[in-house]
């Protein structure tokens, strides 16, 4: 008998079908990943095993059956022994998925107690033997603290451990490594792989991410709008997908691998698939006249002199450094940071949360004053922001008005630069919209009324308004599908291409930050650890920091994948 | 090539997440809600009334302020002659007791002053507590201190208190109403600056404002065009929870016989003078009483529907199954 | 954070703002009070003193001498006591002295003394009241959303806010003294003479000033109820299989429990508003009757001591609630 058993699944929020038609077997002790972009209807799924739709409006039709337990059927207390019990769940943000008044030890305590006849004392016991069990040090102290006294790490570490507690045959992951930096997110998918092992318990990981499907499952199971796409072994769908969607999805991916796959994209032939080779292309052609390959001629790196080089830098930061709080709290953001950005090529800077890197991108545009040092434009030092530096901020929701019309948004920096003239402003506006692969109709259009992608499209055009010779990328395509964040990459490439600037691109996935790179800055704790061509940082990293980085890239390929594990242990050990 | 881009990401999963700020679908939402369009209704009748005071008690043929003695009955200690407290086609409402006032007048002329003074009160507590709060986000840290201590201790002397104290000391040539106002306007400020102040130092750090800083224009341009109006949504919520609470406040204030003074009609000044008369001109009592409950209840309500149509969220709650049928929330 | 020195850092810090608010509050009470648009010798005297009696006043209350001096004077009185000549002898006014009474030349600390604990019986058992009363309320219909027996407390609850204090106090007072005669109209007895005849007496003005608090209370404890519902930590629990019982009694209620004590403290001041009028009202010799006293006789010393001492409470009860809150919001990050 399986442990998992949906049949023809549909789950519907008023007139939006999320799940259709959808059905899935999973055996005991197997493991399974559903791989979807948002809206693909993927955590869904992973609710409906648990019956958690229920009295929420939602409509399901179908049957789950879970461990056992007919889910669509069972009374309130059948199901109630199922969740956690049988099958428990772990979600996407640790910190807002535990009780922040009560200790986690004492949490885990009370789910282990709703399923098992015992004391207190030995619930408390059980806790802190789990939390032992997922690597927690000195689990009997931490089990008396709250959940905002753990780091990230911790606290997923935590949620596994409630999800241990008693001991379920199937584990379902939403999403669990998403909030987390790339180094967690290794340590997280390592630890539930051995439990995986020592415990024998199913698992049905829900995730967006490539990589982390083909790290941690056996099986695959892409969806799209609430249906199947394709499913097989990871080894088969994710290296011979058969499915259009597939090929393109996986086309879109980045890649961190030294041998760049150009040939996935190429290969894809739809439309983003397209795209996605395009922007490959343009990224190769600037890296490899970067790093002395020539023949890419026509781009303006390609032409220059060594002893132009001072003449091109056209930003510059000096001694950077930038002081939050004061007294006991004051920390150092920033510390002592050196960049310089020349024409037209692509300074990437990478690092992990808190390691400085937005704080550096504020202050390179002028948003921030630095504590000490200065940042030079064009060879003079310059206070506050300045149009000729522009910004593509992270969150494509809060960098625009929501009251105004995105042409009133674009327009911005025409106006304040003191255009009059309306029908220049509206045919300049046109020109960028369309620029940026918009529509000039889009002109009186709200924010609302545009998907993610859409919206940073009008934040870059936004930027292009102003004429700037430098544009810094905050994170730009974080928040974006990882099909648009392509698209979003193949754009910002052929702007700069066209118009010769030079863009400093600030991210944390190391992937699409060698995609666009020319040279790129590794930032640690506020410093720069590592810089150099891109190429050389990725394929002959010299800072351990950027090596531990590199190995817990997750990868596409499960052989790859165990390989980097045991990396990754050495690595720990060393 | 931008073509292929727009195709694909049309096809693709990106697609726009309706949502919808704006003023629109604040009236649908407001409107949706029938308890807040009752209130609504009753609110917009009770300014008629206020408004139209002159005339409605033109239509009776009476005044506020006109002693009838003749209608009193001086033996039994001044209770209006007549049943149910004088009702008659000439006093619609009865008489006051003793002096023989027309009720009607004076309800409807109350009416006036409560919802003339609570809203005037409203009013300055609003543009003071925006620009407090708004300096005290805006401005240096220096000035955020200042103006921060100064509004913790606002917010700390309790209003009634102060209110009673300073109506004592002003002499009473001041225009009473207009005192009451300020009074009230003065003291009542501080929890709106503070919401302002949270508000705008939220919206501060939101891209699109760096973004408006970043394509050069100043500082005041940009705090007029991208803060001033994220400031509206909360501005308004607050506001309209004060117009009731200062409804109350003035008519307490009336009460204990600091606030409006006679001859002006008030209906807090009603309600200290009819406690003695309940059993003798019940209406005397129901009236004035009612009308303060019917009115607060009125705006408190309509100030609910405002909060729940400006803040989509508070209907959205509770998305996580429970196991068991909610109602909308 | 670290522990027990982090908190203790936390609560003297708080206190001394506590003391600096104090001050500012008496400089602008002072001031405000004593820079009055009337002239204070005047208004003492009363309308029929002549130029010279007017002029003898104001030597009398020292109201020639500029006004730093005067509130010099004044602070020293709380600090250190001050002796006053009221003509024809000195009278010693301990520390701390908020001078004397115009009219019955009274000391206002002595007066306030015997007023104070009338105040406090009614403040502090209506505060009982509406604790109990609002936050059960809110709990039950929290527990009970989205059936009819929410809906009525919602309505109940709502008019109450609607209501005010003395409208409820007037019709308590009508319906349960005068028609009904369940209850004798209340007279204040000191809680050391007979604490049974004490609480009877107190009901009704108890119930008066808590309904209306009550109603708020309710309205908070459930609205911060829903919202801690609508949480993630609790999709956590329920998808654990946790009771809603469980899931209601520990983790939406200890979530409503920080705003709770919060809206206390900033009732507080609105509370002791509404004892005045309940004071008034029922006839309680309390501070709120005597200063509404002192209001209309435009006795200045009284008027200034007793909205400072109502200050210095309030303003200590908003400091005790920021420091229960800290410890009830332990995410809170003590600064």
């Amino acid at each position: 008998m399986s442990l998992v058993e949906v049949t023809d699944l549909g789950v519907a929020f008023g007139a939006v079908r999320a799940v259709d038609g959808l059905s899935l077997r999973l055996d005991p002790g197997a493991s399974l990943a559903l791989v979807g972009e948002s809206g693909s209807g993927k955590s869904t799924v992973a609710a409906a095993l648990l019956g958690l739709h229920r009295g929420t409006g939602a409509r399901v039709t179908g049957s789950v059956r879970v461990a056992g337990t007919d889910v669509q059927r069972a009374s309130e207390e059948e199901l109630r022994r199922l969740r956690g019990a049988k099958a428990a769940m772990v979600f996407q943000d640790p910190l807002s998925s535990l009780d922040p008044y009560y200790a986690v030890g004492d949490q885990i305590a009370e789910v282990y107690r709703v399923h098992a006849r015992v004391s207190r004392r030995a619930a408390r016991a059980r806790a802190v033997e789990v939390l032992d069990r997922v690597g927690i040090p000195d689990a009997v102290r931490r089990s008396r603290a709250r959940p905002h006294e753990f780091s990230g790490g911790m606290r997923q570490r935590a949620l596994i451990a409630m999800a241990l507690a008693c001991g379920p045959e199937l584990l379902i992951a939403d999403e669990p490594t998403t909030a987390l930096d790339v180094t967690v997110q290794a340590q997280i998918l390592d630890l539930l792989h051995t439990l995986r092992a020592e415990t024998g318990m199913g698992l049905l990981l829900v995730t967006h991410d490539v990589g982390v499907a083909a790290e941690s499952a056996d099986d695959v199971l892409v969806m799209r709008h609430g249906r199947v796409v394709e499913r097989g072994p990871v080894a088969e769908v994710l290296g011979a997908p058969r499915e259009p969607y597939t090929r393109e999805l996986l086309g879109a991916v980045p890649r961190v691998d030294a041998v760049r796959e150009a040939g996935a994209g190429a290969g894809a032939g739809a439309g983003a698939g397209a795209a996605a080779a395009a922007a490959a292309a343009a990224a190769e052609a600037v890296t490899g006249t970067e790093s002395g390959a020539s023949g890419a001629g026509g781009l303006p790196t390609a032409v220059q002199a060594p002893g132009a080089e001072a003449r091109d830098v056209v930003l510059e930061a000096r001694g950077l450094r930038r002081e939050f709080g004061r007294g006991k709290r004051a920390f150092t953001a920033v510390d002592d940071v050196s960049v310089t950005v020349r024409r037209g090529e692509t300074l990437g800077i990478v690092g992990e949360s808190g390691s400085g890197k937005t704080t550096l991108g504020r202050m390179l545009v002028g948003l921030l004053e630095p504590t000490s040092g200065e940042v030079r434009f064009e060879g003079r030092a310059r206070d506050g922001v300045h149009p000729a530096v522009q910004m593509v901020f992270q969150d494509p929701v809060s960098s625009l008005n929501p009251r105004r019309s995105v042409g009133e948004s674009i327009a911005d920096p025409l106006r304040a630069r003191g255009e009059r003239d309306e029908a220049r402003i509206r045919e300049r506006v046109r020109e960028l919209l369309e620029r940026v692969g918009l529509e000039g109709a889009h002109h009186d259009r709200y924010p609302h009324e545009f998907s993610g992608g859409q919206r940073q499209r009008v934040g870059i055009a936004r930027a292009l308004a102003a004429d700037p010779r430098v544009i810094v990328c905050d994170e730009p395509v974080s928040a974006l599908d990882v099909t648009t964040q392509a698209q979003v990459v193949a754009l910002l490439g052929e702007l700069q291409r066209d118009l010769g600037l030079a863009l400093v691109f600030v991210a944390h996935d190391l992937a699409v930050v060698r995609q666009v790179s020319d040279r790129v800055a590794v930032m640690r704790r506020g410093r720069i650890v590592e810089e150099g061509p891109a190429d050389e940082v990725y394929d002959a990293p010299r800072d351990p920091y950027t090596r531990q980085l590199l190995a817990a890239v997750p990868s596409l390929d499960p052989r790859t994948a165990a390989e980097r594990r045991a990396a990754r242990r050495d690595l720990a050990v060393a | 090539m931008s073509e292929s881009l727009l195709a694909s990401a049309a096809a693709g999963t990106d697609t726009p997440v309706p949502a919808a700020p704006g003023a629109r679908p604040f009236w649908r939402r407001l409107r949706a809600q029938r308890a807040a369009l009752v209130a609504a209704v009753v609110v917009a009748l009770l300014v008629l009334v206020a408004l139209g005071a002159p005339l409605l008690t033109a239509l009776e043929g009476q005044d506020p302020t006109t002693y009838h003695p003749s209608l009193v009955d001086s033996a039994r200690g001044g209770v209006p002659v007549g049943p149910l407290g004088g009702v008659s086609g000439d006093h619609w409402l009865g008489l006051e007791p003793q002096t023989g006032r027309d009720l009607f007048a004076r309800l409807v002329y109350g009416a006036r002053v409560s919802l003339g003074v609570a809203l005037a009160a409203t009013v300055v507590q609003t543009s003071l507590g925006v620009l407090v709060g708004a300096a005290a986000a805006l401005g240096s840290r220096w000035v955020d201190q200042v103006l921060s201590r100064l509004t913790d201790i606002i917010v700390a002397l309790p209003l009634m208190i102060m209110s009673l104290a300073l109506l004592a000391i002003v002499p009473s040539s001041f225009p009473r109403p207009l005192l009451v106002t300020l009074v009230i306007g003065f003291i009542g400020w501080g929890n709106l600056a503070k919401i302002v102040r949270a508000q705008t130092l939220t919206l501060k750090g939101l891209d699109h404002v760096s973004a408006a800083r970043l394509s050069g224009w100043g500082t005041w341009h940009v705090a007029r065009r991208e803060l001033l109006p994220g400031l509206a949504a909360p501005v308004l919520t607050y506001a309209a929870l004060l117009v009731p609470m200062n409804i109350s406040a003035e008519a307490a204030l009336s009460f204990l016989g600091v606030g409006v003074k006679p001859p002006i009609p008030s209906w807090g000044q009603m309600l200290t003078a009819a406690n003695v008369w309940y059993q003798a001109a019940p209406q005397y009592l129901l009236l004035p009483a009612g009308a303060l409950f019917v009115t607060v209840l009125a705006l408190t309500v309509l100030g609910d529907g405002v909060r729940t149509a400006l803040d989509p969220r508070a209907g959205s709650r509770l998305r996580v199954g429970t196991g068991r049928k909610e109602g909308s929330a | 954070m670290n522990g027990i020195s982090g908190f203790a850092g936390f609560a003297l810090r708080r206190a001394l703002a506590t003391v600096v608010t104090l001050l500012a509050v008496s400089v602008i009470v002072y001031v405000v009070f004593y820079v009055t648009p009337g002239n204070v010798a005047q208004i003492t005297c009363g309308p029929r003193c002549s130029p010279a009696q007017v002029q003898q006043v104001a030597e009398q209350l020292h109201l020639n001498d500029p006004l730093y001096v005067r509130y010099g004077h004044f602070l020293q009185g709380i600090v250190a006591g001050q002796d006053y000549s009221t003509g024809t002898s000195v009278a010693h006014c301990p520390a701390p002295c908020l001078g004397l009474s115009y009219q019955s030349d009274q000391q206002v600390t002595e007066l306030i003394l015997t007023k104070l604990p009338v105040s406090l019986s009614l403040v502090l058992g209506a505060m009982v009241l509406w604790l109990l009363l609002g936050v059960g309320t809110g709990v039950l219909s929290a527990w009970r959303r989205g059936r009819l027996s929410e809906r009525v407390l919602t309505a109940i609850t709502l008019a109450g806010t609607a209501t005010p204090v003395f409208v409820i106090g007037l019709v308590l007072m009508i319906v349960v003294c005068g028609e009904l005669e369940l209850l004798p109209f209340p007279q204040y007895v000191a809680l050391t003479d007979d604490p049974e005849q004490w609480a009877w007496n107190l009901l009704l003005p108890w119930l008066s000033l808590a309904l209306i608090e009550a109603a708020a209370f309710a309205r908070l404890t459930r609205a911060a109820m829903l919202e801690t519902l609508a949480e993630d930590h609790i999709r956590t629990f329920r998808a654990y299989g946790v009771t809603e019982r469980a899931v209601i009694g520990r983790h939406a209620l200890r979530g409503a429990l920080a705003p709770v004590i919060a809206l206390n403290a900033n009732n507080v001041g609105s509370a002791v508003g509404g004892a005045v009028l309940t004071e008034t009202l029922f006839g309680l010799p309390g501070i709120g009757q005597e200063l509404v006293h002192a209001v209309h006789v435009v006795d200045l010393p009284v008027v200034v001591g007793m909205v400072l001492v109502i200050g210095f409470f309030v303003v200590l009860a908003n400091a005790v609630a920021d420091v229960l809150y800290a410890v009830a919001d332990r995410r809170v990050v003590l600064a």
